[in-house]
């Protein structure tokens, strides 16, 4: 009988206090991690729309694309107008 | 039942309250992870979505801009000859012929000549086209390239600097006359008046 008590203490003082200390320790990391998510969600859901504006490069392409055609015209306008450099 | 079994089963039972407690917090918690990095994945999705095509369309850009700016400069010294196009450059932005020509390596040796006193306005308004592309802005050494500020100095400090650029006391007029503060002595070689022939007057 005297050994059941002592296995009843060990378990209230000791076993007890342990099995909620470990738990405790779970949640807190898993509470702890919530915040960290939520900031990168934010992060990426700003990320996602800061990019909303490349679809304009197709755009910028396009224009590009013209304006070095007409530099292009232009300067074989100039190399039929202008004579070439003589020799050095 | 024995007062011992009792504690017992009220350790026990105090146990299984405890593990069921915390894990049902920590399952919630979980929970809320999994629904975070859920949204994360649905942004970062958006995200490789719309910037798959970025490199290909930048590519091509810079592709177009480096053929302009090669025609531009394959012109420019087809036409000015090296030596001369490279001091057309040095004439619009003072310090880029250190830089050169991007397809002609060899006139960064070139000594730019003195252009602005040679060309006109107008040939180096057309020199200035090639080095102002947009392209410019990934060269290395942008200091020689476009300067906002300084461009429209850039081009005044090409012609001679008279009343136009940084006005100061310009020499006066000389006074002239009698009471001149300077005279001067007829020279020798001023030819001397003639002498009058009498008319003849019949």
């Amino acid at each position: 009988m005297t050994l059941f008590w002592i296995g009843n203490a060990v378990l209230l003082l000791v076993v007890l206090p342990l099995v909620v200390h470990l738990l405790n320790g779970v949640l807190r990391a898993a509470r702890s991690i919530v915040p960290t998510v939520e900031g990168i969600a934010a992060t990426a859901a700003a990320g996602s729309k800061d990019l909303d504006a490349v679809p304009l490069l197709l755009t910028t392409q396009e224009q590009v694309t013209q304006t070095v055609a007409g530099i292009a015209g232009y300067g074989g306008s100039l190399d039929v107008i202008l004579d070439d450099a003589g020799p050095a | 039942m024995s007062a011992a079994a009792a504690v017992l089963i009220l350790g026990v039972l105090g146990i299984v309250l405890a593990l069921v407690f915390f894990l049902v917090a920590t399952i919630l918690e979980l929970r809320k992870i999994v629904a975070g990095l859920d949204e994360v994945i649905v942004h970062v999705g958006g995200i490789v979505e719309k910037s798959a095509p970025v490199n290909d369309v930048v590519t091509t850009i810079n592709e177009q801009l480096d053929a302009g700016v090669a025609a531009l400069e394959g012109l420019l010294v087809k036409k000015a000859g090296l030596s001369d196009a490279v001091g057309l450059v040095e004439g619009m932005y003072p310090g880029a012929a250190a830089a050169g020509l991007r397809d002609f390596p060899e006139s960064t040796a070139i000594d730019p000549p003195r252009i602005g006193e040679v060309y006109t306005k107008g040939t180096l308004t057309l020199a200035r086209l090639g080095r102002e592309a947009p392209i410019a802005a990934a060269s290395p050494g942008a200091g020689v390239l476009r300067n906002v500020e300084g461009g429209s100095w850039a081009a005044r400090a090409l012609y001679p600097s008279l009343r136009h650029e940084s006005p100061g006391t310009l020499p006066r007029s000389p006074v002239i006359g009698a009471d001149s503060p300077v005279q001067y002595e007829p020279h020798e070689d001023v030819p001397k008046r003639r002498k009058r022939f009498q008319s003849k007057h019949s």
